[in-house]
């Protein structure tokens, strides 16, 4: 019998908004408390904070500031650099947009987290890999790259833990602040998200070294979204992160965000808009949607529900008789 | 002839980051190296047989380092400049955090790793918020969210220092840095004054005597009640 972990709870109010669906998806529908925002291809999405959400647009446009001083940003480029053969990688550019969901794999050492780190750091030829980053067909102005404030892009690293030795709420304080923002009631809409993702409870008060794998991976993704709340955002590895993975994935895909997932999980590999394909430090292959796929995206979902369901049963100590795949 | 000061605490990538600071000189300027520390140091030696560059060391021995590197900096300038350099790099011996060793001229840099205490930006006092600029290492190991705290920290402790992060050991995004270093004016000798305050501390310690308590001693002296300004007397 397989059990399934209680949809995430939107939180009502101010960040309630925050969670704005792009494309609905029937077999992956999130169902919202919130009222959903009107959404249309080229519009822009207001929320009660003051800072505006872009949806998605073909246009290519020059960086714009919103009223309150945050950047609209549609697209990002990636320009080729070099493999670990020093090589030239094999592609002119490639562009993403805001509100495509992209998952970015390949086996060890093929140079993953190395891209996403590119991107980042916002890379002017100036990192490793010698790749250059654009934003809206531009170089970005160096305030996206060196002010938390302005930077577009979230980031939740595979860092199981913390060194940073501060309670939970003076953190998340201090990281609004960084982010330009007043935290307020952000500081405990923040743990509570967090606290909706794994199972062990986490507290303003609690020192954020003392935090288990789970619970710092949990408050990292919670905090990327509430307080970084970047148009981009990249996730290393979330499936080992002792998160309840199904429904924080749905929830991230539905934020209407470019969101960059870099994983060895096939389900989160496969259920991507676009797939970029590393090897050996380069991108070697860049994968558009295939309908071909759909049997296998059913297959694999089925797959996973199994192997959830298994894996708990372990963790809590089973000894597994009766197994049916 | 450009002089960059490099300061922080022992092992925040004071010395990874001057590498990378080298390395991408190294074509463009003829670059000098002076490494200032207490007993032990390998740091002129590496950089030598790494880089080919003019390096030189000094120990401080029973000095202050920071003092040591005022009384010798005049006489390292003229070696530098007499060799024909035109870029200056002076790694500090980065261990009191009372003083800053930066000068009137010149770049300062203070380097921290993203990993040292939340609270180390503002216990570092004038080496943080004399600096021209914060270099943050090590930005691999932890976190985006805590880098940004970090960053936040430095911001309170100077809020217009030009602060970067960087993964020193590759030399990741640094091209800002060293448009920086390229930027900066030549010093002139005869004007060079240090930027902070230099400390007080002369009395009996100074000259060798070692007992315990302030009633054993005379010059300058610090009870632990009461303010500094009750004892001492700067003269004038």
């Amino acid at each position: 019998m397989l059990r399934r972990r209680p949809l995430i709870k939107i939180p009502e109010g101010p960040l309630g908004n925050l969670f704005v669906k792009a494309e609905p998806e029937p077999h992956l529908l999130l169902r919202t408390q919130a009222d959903l925002l009107p959404h249309s291809l080229g519009g822009d999405v207001v929320d009660p904070l003051g800072r505006q959400r872009v949806a998605r647009t073909r246009r290519a446009q020059k960086p714009q500031r919103s009223e309150s001083g945050g950047y609209l940003l549609r697209e990002m480029s990636i320009l080729p650099g070099r493999t670990k053969d020093g090589r030239q990688e094999p592609f002119e550019r490639i562009d993403l947009q805001v509100g495509e969901i992209i998952s970015v794999v390949g086996p060890t050492g093929s140079g993953k987290t190395a891209l996403i780190s590119d991107i980042e750091l916002l890379a002017q030829r100036d990192t490793a890999t010698g790749r250059q980053v654009l934003v809206d067909g531009h170089v970005p102005a160096d305030e996206l790259r060196y002010d938390p404030a302005f930077k577009p892009v979230a980031m939740i690293t595979q860092n199981t833990k913390c060194f940073t030795d501060l309670a939970v709420g003076d953190f998340l304080t201090l990281h609004a602040r960084a982010r330009k923002l007043e935290a307020g009631a952000m500081v405990d809409a923040t743990v509570a998200l967090a606290n909706q993702f794994t199972g062990e409870g986490i507290s303003s008060e609690m020192r954020l070294t003392t935090l288990s794998g789970g619970q710092t991976r949990s408050l990292m993704i919670a905090d990327a979204i509430t307080i970084s709340a970047a148009p981009i955002v990249l996730l290393d590895e979330i499936e080992n992160a002792g998160i309840f993975k199904r429904e924080v994935v749905q929830l991230i895909r539905g934020l209407g965000k470019m969101v960059v997932f870099v994983t060895h999980d096939p389900v989160i590999a496969i259920l991507a808009h676009r797939r970029i394909v590393l090897a050996n430090g380069g991108v070697v292959r860049v994968l558009e949607r295939d309908d071909r796929e759909r049997p296998a995206v059913l297959a694999l979902q089925e797959l996973d529900d199994r192997l959830v369901e298994f894996r708990e049963r372990l963790r809590a100590g089973e000894v597994l008789c009766d197994l049916t795949l | 002839m450009q002089l960059i000061v490099v300061a922080g605490p022992p092992s925040a990538g004071k010395t990874a980051l001057i590498k990378q600071i080298i390395r991408h000189f190294r074509e463009k300027r003829r670059v000098a190296f002076l490494k200032i520390d207490v007993v032990k140091a390998f740091e002129d030696e590496e950089l030598a047989a790494e880089f080919g560059i003019l390096t030189a060391k000094v120990y401080s021995g029973d000095l202050c380092p920071d003092h040591a590197g005022v009384m010798v900096l005049g006489d390292t300038i003229a070696w530098a400049s007499g060799n024909g350099a035109d870029l200056l790099l002076v790694e500090s011996a980065g261990l009191c955090l009372r003083c800053a060793p930066y000068l009137n001229q010149g770049l300062g840099i203070v380097v921290l790793s993203s990993i040292s205490g939340i609270h180390a930006p503002l216990k570092m006092g004038a080496m943080v918020s004399l600096a021209d600029v914060a270099v943050v290492t090590k930005i691999d190991l932890v976190s985006q969210a805590e880098r940004e705290v970090f960053l936040q920290k430095i911001r309170e402790a100077h809020p217009h220092v030009r602060v970067f992060e960087t993964n020193a050991l590759q030399g990741t995004a640094l091209q800002r840095l060293f448009d920086l270093i390229a930027a900066s004016e030549p010093v002139e000798p005869e004007g060079l004054l240090l930027r902070g305050v230099p400390p007080l501390g002369t009395c009996t310690i100074c000259v060798g005597k070692k007992e315990i308590g302030w009633q054993h001693h005379f010059g300058v002296v610090r009870r632990l009640e009461g303010a500094i300004a009750e004892h001492l007397f700067r003269g004038e």
